[in-house]
């Protein structure tokens, strides 16, 4: 254990590591995607400083090729990361007391930052306000340098990069899995392939994509809307 | 696209996520309880979204031409099957990936 000055940068260093691994990786598969897309490091480098969105900055890099409007880009950051609201609520009082580094602690509450928030329990020789800003910066510090080397290494290593845009197709059945270990997901899951299929069918490739997220999400309110209804009616 | 233009869609992107993380803090901060639709939406929504997330990156994969999507059909299954088998991210994300590159560079 490091002691002293760095004590509380060390302990949030510990408890960061398995993010760093995930988001090193991470961030440099997305890093060469927008790369072979045309896009040099840098914008790997802002877009990972002032988006820090997973699974968004994947979506992104199909956005900026596509042409979209930004009413298209707005909608689409607001579906993919409309989750982060809840994140927030656990640490509304907490990250009040945090003076200074307030706006930079909701800046960047992610869905890893927050997990990782939530299971550190601060020892009481520590100043639990300077171990949370250093969890949440060294975080975002993983996933900056991680796209940037992406970035750098698709620009500096030539090799045959096709393909490797499954990445992204590689994630996102990954969190689907993940999800489909709560019971409760799997409806919401279902739902959500068939109004995608469903909509890609009749939309089309380019513009099927925000149909099918409203419909999926009109499709489980009215579902809730119904079960609320019956649990009224068996009481 | 122009620089400009990319600029812009990534500081939309930027906004809005800033807007999101930053909504709970405006909004629920004092007293306020959070909506039921809304508390409802955020547990039942995100598999939906993720799920029509693969299907987007999907949406180019021609399964009556070509090579009738086999790699894309045979990488998504790795990357079910690793996960499901190890649980880990980084090996399911990294072998997946692998899989589909040598597929539709060397096979297909």
């Amino acid at each position: 254990m490091i002691k002293g000055k760095y004590k509380h940068i060390g302990f949030a260093f510990h408890k960061t590591i398995p993010v760093m691994l995930g988001y090193l990786f991470l961030g440099m598969a997305f890093g060469l995607l927008l790369q072979n897309a045309g896009y040099s490091f840098l914008w790997a480098f802002l877009s990972s400083t002032i988006i820090y969105a997973g699974s968004m900055q994947f979506v992104l890099v199909t956005l900026l090729t596509g042409g979209v409007s930004l009413v298209h880009t707005a909608l689409m950051t607001l579906f993919i990361n409309g989750r982060h609201i809840f994140y927030g609520l656990s640490f509304v009082e907490k990250y009040k007391k945090m003076g200074k580094a307030y706006p930079y602690m909701v800046f960047s509450l992610t869905d890893e930052t927050y997990s990782v928030l939530c299971g550190t329990h601060v020892p009481e020789d520590m100043d639990e306000k300077k171990v949370f800003f250093w969890i949440s910066f060294l975080d975002q510090c993983y996933w900056v340098l991680g796209s940037t080397l992406g970035g750098l290494a698709g620009q500096y290593i030539t090799f045959d990069s096709t393909g490797i845009d499954f990445s992204m197709t590689a994630l996102f059945v990954v969190i689907v899995i993940e999800q489909w270990q709560e019971k409760e997901a799997h409806i919401s899951a279902i739902i959500g392939a068939v109004c995608g299929i469903v909509f890609l069918l009749i939309f089309g490739a380019d513009r099927f994509i925000l149909p099918a997220l409203l419909c999926a999400m009109m499709a489980l309110i009215f579902m809730h809307k119904i079960s609320a209804k019956e649990d009224g009616n068996n009481r | 696209m122009s620089t400009t233009y990319s600029l812009l869609i990534i500081a939309v992107a930027s906004l809005c996520t800033i807007f999101l993380r930053a909504f709970p803090f405006l909004i629920f901060g004092g007293k306020k309880e959070v909506p039921h639709t809304v508390q409802y939406l955020g547990k039942a929504l995100p598999p939906a979204i993720m799920a029509v997330l693969v299907v987007y990156c999907l949406r180019g994969v021609s399964f009556l031409k070509g090579n009738h999507g086999i790699p894309e059909i045979i990488s998504v299954l790795v990357v079910a099957a690793l996960h499901i088998w190890k649980k880990n991210i980084l090996l399911s994300i990294g072998l997946g990936t692998v899989c589909y590159m040598l597929l539709v560079q060397l096979v297909f």
